[in-house]
């Protein structure tokens, strides 16, 4: 255990961690704009998995990193107008029609990874910016300031976000139509529309998430997310549905992560327990769940349908 | 039926996709799930697991609850089975049969009942807490299967193959029909089914769970307690896919239980396509019957198609998801649960009791076309 608490063993836990919490942050800020306008999306999960895939899959034929980032929001962006079409237009029920989308993201991007891919080939990852000056402060630079350009705008995007929700008049909106949308609609916004925007920025985001996890891996498998998705929708309820909440909770994530992985690595825990240490994340999400449930206030209309 | 053409016009598309003819493919995925006596009792022994936790979850659903925990019920059910027949492998079959199936039932209702009481008493969001469980369970067979439930020629032969040995002959489900694999686990899965129609629709814990599922707050008015009847579907409802993950250790050809490190590499994603085969059977545990042998085909199918093909049967996956969103837009099934899914906000909402933030559910059950013997008791 000693062997943890050395500074640079502890720098590297932290880095990773800001590493780890990437993915999460992008999916759970996307998914409490769409909740913030009531809209409770589950296929994250799958989302990701098939951004994940796309950018893999760009990466690996042309080599260029920028493209297959495109090529995952470009996805992400499509699966956002299909869960639009069917929970906004057909009226479908939010939570089972994502499992189908999360189900679609998880089989199609097995079958397009297995039928075009095959064997796990590595592609070149992200590379680190090391910010000047600033990375260059002992322990502190190297925990905050050399990461990839994903993990930065994923962190810059908390104060956007939180200004957007609470600043703009589209952030009124999206708060207005998740809280009362009859009185929303009354007033002239129009639900479906503004839904119609959350829902995009929320699968856009799910989608550089998958993108960012890939990127950051190199590497893609077979439900390469492993929940992720599915906890960065509790990470949503976590963060009481506030863009610092949130980042508070994928930090912590990752910390957990980290953590775990440090420790396999410097065998404090036993090769034959890191199963069981596998669960954290898990555990983590239910204990989480438990402790915020009723303590804050969710969206009034989350999962509500509207029809005018 | 038009979510099933669609989603059929879907495969076609997914199979030009990867390069394979539609018209072949689909050729191959009837004939390899009807064409004749093997591939049909490959069908039912597939569609066993589906409606197994198909059926659980039309139980859960009709007291307002989502159970997306299939995964994780299988497998605790699965383990727990396995262990018991590790423990007391020399009972007789007529003894060991039935007690492995118990304890398949016990293991899957307690994984069902803890995000059941979770709800109940703590507020948690079941489809959060049930998805969280399946990666909890996961974990656990891995442990085991990599551990304690190991089969000990596998750590002398150092090839460690995550495992158990061969279980006992006693607990094997007896072939139904001489040289096919259909075996007994069908017939208890369409009984099981039977049952959970005659347990809502015949007895007061049914009653209970309907009631609780159109109105808790008419429920509890009526004295009905609502937070045990909550647990008491969730744990129904895992104690069905909890049978399913026995039924497929002990109706296996292999008679072992063993991991890939995934949930799909065990249940074959039984507990995800169960909902599947639930929604296109109207929620109903006796048309989850037909709409389970339907995607058992389904799955069946998709093996042939790798097989003839080449191609990947990650395919149904893919389908499936694809049928849920269109099942779920179609207008009957929505009718059906928006109106379980007011019930269910009005469950939420009651700590506060503010009767006029209840919305009303409407009784949609009996207009329901599909309803086959929806009477009320």
């Amino acid at each position: 255990m000693s062997e943890f608490f050395t500074a640079s063993v502890l720098v590297a836990t932290i880095a990773s961690a800001i590493r780890l919490a990437t993915p999460y942050l992008f999916a759970a800020l996307g998914e409490a704009i769409g909740q913030r306008s009531g809209v409770l999306n589950l296929g994250v999960d799958g989302v990701m998995l098939l951004s994940a895939f796309g950018s893999y899959y760009t990466v690996l034929k042309t080599d260029n990193l920028w493209f297959g980032v495109a090529v995952g929001m470009g996805i992400g962006v499509v699966m956002g107008v299909i869960y639009a079409v069917v929970t906004v237009s057909f009226h479908a029920q939010q939570g089972i029609s994502g499992i189908g989308i999360f189900l679609f993201g998880l089989g199609f991007s097995d079958l397009l990874f297995q039928e075009q891919v095959g064997t796990p080939k590595p592609i070149s990852k992200l590379p680190k910016i090391e910010i000047p000056l600033l990375s260059d402060i002992p322990h502190i630079g190297e925990m905050l300031f050399r990461h990839t350009l994903m993990t930065y705008i994923a962190f810059l995007l908390v104060p956007v976000v939180t200004y957007m929700l609470m600043r703009t008049t589209f952030g009124l909106n999206i708060r207005a139509v998740g809280e009362n949308p009859e009185a929303a609609d009354s007033l002239g916004v129009s639900v479906a529309r503004t839904r119609y925007a959350t829902i995009i920025i929320g699968n856009l985001f799910a989608g550089i998430a998958g993108t960012s996890l890939v990127l950051g891996l190199g590497i893609f498998q077979n439900n390469l997310t492993n929940g992720q998705g599915f906890i960065a929708v509790a990470l949503v309820y976590f963060g009481a549905w506030r863009p610092v909440g949130i980042m508070g909770g994928a930090l912590l994530y990752g910390l957990v992560s980290a953590t775990v992985l440090q420790w396999k690595v410097l065998d404090i825990i036993p090769t034959s327990a890191s199963d069981l240490a596998a669960m954290a994340p898990a555990l983590l999400t239910i204990i989480v769940l438990v402790v915020v449930a009723n303590r804050v206030h969710a969206p009034a209309a989350l999962t509500r349908d509207f029809d005018r | 039926m038009l979510a099933a053409i669609v989603a059929f016009a879907c495969g076609a598309i997914m199979l030009v996709a990867v390069g394979a003819s539609p018209i072949d493919g689909f050729r191959e995925l009837v004939s390899g799930a009807f064409g004749g006596g093997d591939q049909l009792a490959q069908t039912a022994n597939r569609a066993t697991p589906l409606l197994l936790v198909g059926a659980g979850i039309a139980v859960a659903f009709r007291a307002s609850v989502v159970n997306i925990g299939g995964e994780g019920q299988i497998i605790a059910g699965a383990l727990l089975a396995a262990a018991t027949a590790q423990a007391v492998p020399d009972l007789p079959s007529i003894l060991l049969i039935p007690v492995v199936l118990v304890a398949g039932i016990v293991g899957g209702g307690i994984w069902g009942a803890i995000p059941g009481a979770l709800k109940a008493y703590a507020s948690v969001n079941e489809i959060l807490s049930t998805i969280m469980m399946n990666l909890v369970a996961i974990q656990v067979m891995n442990y085991l299967l990599r551990g304690p439930m190991i089969d000990p020629f596998e750590v002398e032969n150092g090839t460690r193959i995550p495992q158990t040995e061969r279980l006992s002959e006693n607990a094997h489900l007896p072939i139904l029909v001489d040289g096919t694999r259909l075996h007994l686990g069908v017939l208890i899965a369409v009984i099981a089914a039977i049952a959970a129609y005659v347990i809502l629709w015949r007895t007061p814990l049914g009653f209970r769970l309907r009631a609780v599922g159109h109105s808790p707050e008419a429920a509890r008015a009526a004295g009905i307690p609502v937070k045990r009847s909550v647990v008491s579907a969730l744990a129904i409802s895992g104690a069905l896919a909890g049978l399913a993950g026995a039924i497929l250790v002990f109706g296996s050809e292999a008679h072992r239980m063993g991991t890939d490190g995934s949930s799909a590499g065990f249940t074959g994603s039984a507990g995800f396509n169960g909902i599947v085969a639930a929604l296109f059977g109207a929620l109903h545990p006796l048309w989850t019957i037909p709409s389970s042998f339907l995607f058992g085909g389904l799955l069946t199918g998709a093996t042939q198609l790798q097989r003839a093909l080449q191609v990947p049967s990650a395919l149904a996956i893919a389908l499936n998801g694809i049928v849920v969103v269109f099942v779920v837009s179609s207008e009957r099934v929505r009718d059906r649960i928006n109106s379980v899914m007011n019930a269910r906000r009005e469950f939420d909402e009651t700590p506060s009791a503010t009767p006029d933030s209840a919305h009303p559910a409407d009784d949609t059950d009996g207009a329901a076309p599909l309803e086959a013997g929806g009477a009320s008791p």
